[in-house]
């Protein structure tokens, strides 16, 4: 099982769901985050106060699956979240050693 | 012939009497409608503090410090008219000295439903001291930012009590009570315009605020880390009833419903509108962008500097005054504020200060007898520079030094004293985690719960 950790733009979100659920992924987990990488964020002034603002918002999305459909998964965050401008984010994917369904104790790929 | 006159010798005494009713009819009529108009000017006046500056400042300081900045302003309503009803009022409009009232009104004694004539007289005096206490209320509370984000709550309360007393009732009594030394149509020695409070509310206030920021220093990171503030939807909200407010503050000051509430009520809109363009075709050139922020910023100095001319001036100078101010203000909070370094958190001196000293020197210039026809010893004179009396501008100028002198060197006490007591800033751990909590013992915000 691997873990996919994508950090979007915000206003990319209902596309990549719309897009996983069209292959069929119903679990994710999603937070608000602010980050950035390459994008520098902006200036803000208030009454002459310049501020950087370089932590921009960002959802982070999380979902876990099965070895066999990473690529499948990746491709399709990747087109739906992309717009080709500087800020559209990353996908990192982790090794996962367990999955447990709290409810029944499904374990392995039968828990996600 | 003899007949009729016979019935007319009958029925004069008859005409005596209706004549006699129709005149108490026809006053009572007025009375009716300048008090329905003055107790509604009264809420208006108080609805500035209470939501009005409470979100506007509000909205500008961190999350943190929304409900200890919000406090500020909603304690002075409970606070100062408490002061105002047991000796207040009579410090301010009961006869004294040129410099301070006397005690004749102490416990609102003899203050009732009768009008008095000195003051407006066709409103129960009730009805005029209660509105009056709405400008005691919203001045002290206009310092708070000033010193937002970092003064201690005891310090505040204690701050705000002594600086009524020792600055805003000598000042209120030398522009308005009657015998003050600067009041225009009572026997003043310098008579200086003054219709709303340019000197009385905005330039205490202001002068006051920038005395606080210097004395107590600047915030824990400032100016370095961001410090945005944290909500301009609440700030524009107060703003927007600070505007509407406003129209109880300076038409009001006619103190009956009459065609001087009118100007004043134009005079105040068509300012407000403009500095609010003024401020921001200034941002717009100087920093690229016209925001929210510097919008409603402008507005709000726009209604400051009209405030003492609102009853003295036409539209068109109206309109002069707020693009002027707008312009002013905006130089005030930009660049010299951060050319000198001083942090005036909200502005309470760039703004009220500054648009203050600016509004009531422009009264001086743009005052005419074409609005304002009030007899001055009897007679109806000339009034500004545009009247023909250009030495009204000295007058002006002797008053924005009289409220600045005693605005400094009263809060410099005061400062003095409370530092002296309870103490002014709060600790640095208490200034990290916020007002809220370490004054209060609250919070602003749980969106989760």
């Amino acid at each position: 099982m691997k873990k996919l950790e994508a950090i979007i733009q915000p206003f990319k979100l209902d596309e990549v769901k719309e897009a996983l659920k069209q292959i069929g992924i119903d679990g994710m987990t999603i937070t608000e985050v602010r980050g950035h990488g390459r994008q520098k964020g902006h200036k803000e002034v208030y009454r002459g106060q310049e501020y950087n603002v370089d932590l921009l918002p960002k959802v982070k999305f999380e979902l876990v699956v099965p070895d066999a459909r990473l690529e499948e998964v990746i491709e399709a965050v990747m087109n739906a979240a992309r717009t080709g401008k500087i800020g559209d984010g990353k996908i990192f994917v982790y090794d996962v050693a367990e999955a447990i369904r709290i409810r029944n104790n499904d374990r392995g790929e039968a828990a996600i | 012939m003899n007949t009729a006159f016979a019935l007319l010798l009958q029925a004069a005494p008859n005409l005596d009497d209706r004549l006699k009713k129709l005149e108490s009819a026809a006053s009572s009529a007025q009375s009716a409608g300048d008090n329905a108009w003055m107790l509604v000017c009264a809420a208006l006046v108080l609805m500035m503090t209470g939501p009005g500056l409470a979100l506007f400042y509000g909205g500008l300081v961190r999350k943190k410090n929304v409900l200890g900045t919000m406090m500020h302003s909603f304690i002075m309503m409970a606070v100062v008219t408490v002061i105002w009803a047991v000796v207040g009022y009579s410090l301010v409009f009961g006869d004294g000295t040129p410099f301070i009232g006397g005690l004749k009104y102490l416990f609102l004694n003899g203050v009732g439903t009768a009008p008095n004539a000195d003051y407006a007289g066709t409103i129960p005096q009730g009805t005029f001291m209660v509105y009056q206490l709405m400008f005691a209320i919203i001045t002290p509370a206009l310092i708070s930012g000033a010193f937002a984000e970092r003064m201690k709550f005891s310090a505040m309360l204690l701050f705000m009590t002594l600086w009524v007393f020792v600055v805003y009732f000598p000042m209120a009594h030398m522009v308005w009570g009657k015998g003050g030394l600067l009041n225009a149509y009572l026997g003043g020695s310098i008579p200086t315009f003054d219709f709303a409070g340019g000197t009385v509310v905005h330039i205490t206030s202001g002068v006051s605020a920038l005395v606080c920021a210097l004395y107590l220093g600047k915030r824990l990171g400032y100016p370095t880390e961001i410090m945005r503030p944290h909500s301009l939807v609440l700030s524009a909200v107060g703003a927007c009833l600070l505007w509407v407010g406003w129209f109880g503050f300076n038409a009001g000051s006619a103190l009956a419903a009459s065609g001087l509430a009118t100007s004043a009520f134009v005079a105040t809109h068509f300012a407000a509108a403009a500095a609010t363009l003024g401020w921001l075709v200034a941002e717009w050139v100087h920093m690229g962008k016209p925001s929210m922020l510097g919008g409603i910023s402008g507005c709000v100095a726009g209604l400051v500097a009209i405030t003492p001319a609102s009853g003295f001036v036409k539209p068109m100078p109206a309109l002069l005054i707020g693009l002027a101010a707008g312009v002013f203000c905006f130089l005030m909070v930009t660049a010299v504020k951060s050319k000198f370094g001083y942090d005036d958190t909200l502005d309470a001196f760039g703004v009220h200060g500054a648009g203050g000293t600016l509004g009531a020197i422009l009264t001086g210039v743009f005052a005419t007898k074409e609005i304002n026809d009030a007899q001055i010893n009897g007679k109806v004179l000339p009034l500004g520079l545009v009247d023909g009396n250009g030495g009204q501008v000295l007058n002006q100028l002797i008053g924005v030094a009289i409220a600045w002198g005693l605005a400094i060197v009263g809060t410099l006490i005061i400062l003095k004293i409370v530092d002296a007591t309870v103490g002014l800033r709060v600790s640095t751990d208490d200034e990290r985690e916020g007002l809220d909590v370490s004054q209060h013992g609250e919070e602003g915000y749980f969106l989760e719960s």
